[in-house]
């Protein structure tokens, strides 16, 4: 898959992420969370995750996190990546 | 057991993640009324992802999906069913045919991420005048069928009157929803009452459905979930006396009596079926470790 | 006579303020208070340095004085309580000797025995005559009770009121009397009235802490405190106030009449007064305008000041009488110490306030929390600031558990016999775990920042410097 468009899933509310992903040459990853911290290794790890099941190698993915638990992670990914990629 | 079946959005991950915590004997994820249009892919992929994540805390869960005129409900079904979901809700359901359409597309779901045939049930939801009329039909459309629910909101629009508190305009509705269960073999669940703070009225309308033969009850506000799980409970009294019948039977069993009685009375089949009952449920209610 | 001055800077050259002396605040007007702000604004203008204040807590709004600080006109800060803004600064090091830390029976205590001296007290005062009686209860900046600020009076050299909302000699119903007050200010506005209390106090409408509440209020059914008699403290937040609801309906159900209730007061705990569940409320500090009216029309709503509510040096003070109190917590340790003075980051962010005080002296302590916030699992193996010591904490209620402390063997067993869902604390920290993922350990090295006292004066814990 490939990002094709600018698109965004989740929210700014408590257990929520907010994923913005916009197409770009290379993969860039930035991620801001209030458990940065505590978790900023198991979020990354989660975003990788999800962009390599999808086989996406290049975008700008942001994540403004807000103590999202891995499972709403993945499927806020899943969703901004549906909405903003094509199979290639 | 489901005494109570608590109402969760489906895009708000904060419930979803607690709502095996909230004490209700299942929960619904919806996907149709609480998720708006635009946003009905990230609830349903929220959804999904939870469930991964919720297998093995214990609680029942259902999913209730976007009704069949809908362009969404093919969607829900294929994000869903892979992850076993125990029951899907189908809405606005009219027939026996809707509950097969419905049926037909969890089996191929089913077939395809190779999940045995027959895991995931179905609690349609009866909500339209025609669904009242045609309640043995759906409750007889398919095997998976777990029960069916009654949906007082949407039901009393397509009658042309107003849901009262009382709820004398639906009273119809419930009686023919509860023997057309009845008849089949099936649950009969009644609908939310929707005044989060009248306690009073929750009571009234739990007692109303109970009397009526309802197995269990929706509810929209955590608040309302003890009030209805307790008057959906067997009281001390009926598991006592529900012992005592099991004692009973056991002791004439050893003594090799062809007829048992209990306090003057014979044990005939209702009170032994009744008294499985009340023991299954003590054993729900008090037997595992998460009561 | 008259003890009225012309300004702010008239009172603070009357009473002989100097470089290096202790002046004090109470908290009454909450995020609304302009007199903080207005006091150190005027010393800085008059270029005093080197100032020791001791404010009952610091909101937000007191965010200036970071400013003050960082000019040295501040050097010196005793609070019980300290909102994330000034907090954060407090945390990244602004201030060079540690903050003091102490509970609202604490530092009542500390001042009445001369521990913590004051040099000059200025107390906001929404209503006061010009000889310095005065009260809460009315003005347009009311706040209702001043309890916090009678210790203040008491025990400081000099005492300079400050009201905008003057009342002809005397004022009858007064809280604090004239004997103990040197100079009179009269200003236009001692604070902002929207946010000195809020309108209405609501319950929460957030499921789980809906759902903690109904167990803590069965760990109260199952505790045996629940009888005639009983008294409750329970917090102004909407989980806090959920606990009283529920307390509400057994009441009702089982016909118990309570004798007092107490702690910061709602509308929701008048109510339960005037409905006849409790005879009494002990009200050292109002939240809500409900509050305000009824300490103001209501014999049985009565003020207290913080020696009566929680000093551990009176002879006796009324958190010894609380049956059962309940409470917050940011992090809790296996071994049931609370942190409510830093977030799991270790940054500043509240202080004890009655915490350890209720906590001591309640015969039943509950927290309530949720398990996990944001992510971050409630329970850890040790608490990054040690508020109140684990041994005074009888209980904590999660939506997912409730553990008890092993030293109440017998409550443990009625929590069980009655079906509730009883689990070890480090059963609880493994759910949690398994749920967010382990968090990877906070740690911060740097020097102190902040000397977290006990009620008794003792050190319990140090606030280290975020690196």
């Amino acid at each position: 898959m490939e990002i094709v468009k600018n698109a965004a899933a989740g929210t700014l509310e408590s257990s929520d992420v907010l994923i913005c992903v916009e197409p770009a040459d290379t993969l860039q990853i930035e991620i801001q969370s209030v458990v940065a911290g505590q978790y900023m290794d198991a979020i990354r790890d989660a975003i990788e995750d999800v962009l390599a099941k999808a086989q996406i190698k290049t975008g700008k993915i942001s994540a403004q996190d807000r103590g999202a638990l891995d499972c709403v992670i993945r499927a806020r990914m899943e969703t901004a990546i549906l909405r903003g990629g094509s199979q290639s | 057991m489901r005494r109570t079946m608590l109402f969760l959005p489906g895009n708000t991950p904060n419930m979803l993640i607690n709502g095996d915590t909230l004490g209700a004997d299942s929960i619904i994820y919806d996907l149709e009324d609480a998720v708006s249009p635009d946003e009905k892919d990230a609830a349903r992929i929220l959804v999904r992802n939870t469930l991964k994540y919720m297998r093995g805390k214990g609680c029942e869960i259902i999913i209730r999906i976007n009704p069949i005129e809908s362009d969404y409900w093919q969607a829900d079904l294929e994000e869903v069913i892979p992850c076993k979901p125990d029951l899907i809700m189908p809405t606005k359901v009219g027939s026996g045919q809707d509950v097969q359409i419905v049926a037909e597309a969890i089996t191929a779901l089913e077939k395809r991420a190779g999940i045995p045939e027959g895991s995931v049930g179905i609690l349609p939801l009866i909500e339209t005048a025609l669904g009242v009329e045609k309640a043995f039909d759906i409750a007889s459309a398919s095997p998976r069928v777990a029960g069916i629910f009654l949906g007082g909101e949407d039901l009393t629009a397509d009658l042309h009157c107003k849901r009262t508190r009382e709820g004398q305009e639906i009273f119809y509705s419930r009686c023919r929803l509860v023997c057309a269960a009845r008849a089949c073999g099936v649950e009969a669940y009644d609908t939310p009452f929707t005044d989060v703070e009248d306690m009073l009225g929750l009571e009234k309308d739990t007692q109303l459905a109970k009397s009526l033969g309802f197995s269990g009850k929706a509810v929209i506000s955590p608040r309302h979930v003890e009030t209805v799980n307790a008057l959906f409970s067997p009281t001390m009294e009926e598991i006592e006396y529900a012992h005592d019948v099991m004692d009973a039977i056991e002791e004439g069993r050893r003594q090799g009596k062809g007829v048992i009685s209990l306090r003057g009375k014979m044990i005939d089949a209702p009170i032994v079926k009744r008294a499985t009952q009340v023991l299954e449920m003590e054993r729900q209610m008090f037997g595992g470790e998460d009561v | 006579m008259s003890k009225l001055v012309g300004s702010v800077r008239e009172a603070v050259q009357a009473v002989g303020l100097t470089d290096g002396m202790t002046i004090s605040f109470h908290h009454h007007l909450r995020n609304g208070d302009y007199v903080l702000n207005m006091v150190l604004a005027e010393i800085a203008g008059m270029g005093l340095k080197d100032l020791n204040v001791n404010a009952s807590s610091i909101f937000d709004v007191h965010e200036p004085i970071i400013e003050h600080i960082k000019k040295k006109v501040v050097t010196g800060l005793e609070v019980n309580y300290m909102g994330g803004k000034v907090g954060r600064a407090i945390s990244e090091g602004i201030l060079e000797k540690p903050v003091i830390f102490r509970s609202h029976g604490g530092r009542a205590g500390d001042m009445d025995r001369g521990a913590a001296k004051v040099d000059v007290a200025f107390i906001a005062a929404p209503c006061a005559d010009d000889m310095g009686n005065m009260s809460g209860k009315y003005g347009p900046s009311a706040c209702g009770s001043l309890g916090y600020a009678f210790s203040d009076a008491m025990c400081a050299k000099k005492v300079v009121v400050i009201t905008d909302h003057l009342v002809p000699y005397p004022l009858l119903d007064c809280s604090i009397p004239e004997g103990y007050v040197d100079v009179v200010v009269q200003v236009d506005k001692i604070g902002d009235a929207s946010r000195i209390v809020s309108g209405t106090t609501k319950i929460t409408r957030d499921p789980v802490g809906l759902r903690i509440a109904y167990l803590a209020s069965q760990v109260v059914k199952h505790s045996g405190y629940l009888k005639d008699g009983f008294s409750f403290q329970t917090g102004a937040g909407g989980a806090s106030l959920a606990v009283a609801k529920y307390v509400e309906e057994m009441m009702e159900k089982e016909g118990i009449k309570g004798s007092f209730c107490m702690g910061g007061i709602t509308g929701y705990l008048v109510s339960m007064m005037e409905k006849g569940y409790f005879e009494t409320i002990l009200d050292v500090q109002c939240f809500d305008l409900a509050a305000i009216a009824s300490i103001r029309d209501n014999k049985n709503h009565q003020e207290i000041s913080a020696t009566r509510y929680a000093s551990p040096a009176a002879k006796s003070c009324a958190v010894d009488s609380l049956d059962v109190v309940i409470l917050g917590a940011t992090q809790v340790d296996t071994d049931f110490n609370v942190n409510v003075h830093t977030d799991s980051n270790g940054y500043i962010m509240g202080g004890s306030g009655g915490h350890c005080d209720t906590a001591k002296g309640a015969k039943l302590a509950i927290v309530v929390a949720p398990l996990i916030r944001a992510r971050l699992p409630l329970i850890v193996d040790q608490v990054l600031c040690k508020s109140t010591p684990g041994e005074t904490i009888d209980v904590i209620v999660t939506q997912r558990g409730i553990a008890v402390n092993p030293k109440n063997q017998k409550l443990k067993e009625a929590l069980i016999a009655a079906h509730l869902p009883v689990k070890d604390i480090r059963e609880l920290k493994r759910m949690a775990e398994e749920i967010a993922g382990v968090p990877k350990a906070v740690t911060c090295t740097g020097r102190v920042v902040a000397n977290v006292l006990y009620r008794d004066g003792t050190l319990m814990d140090t606030i280290r410097k975020k690196a």
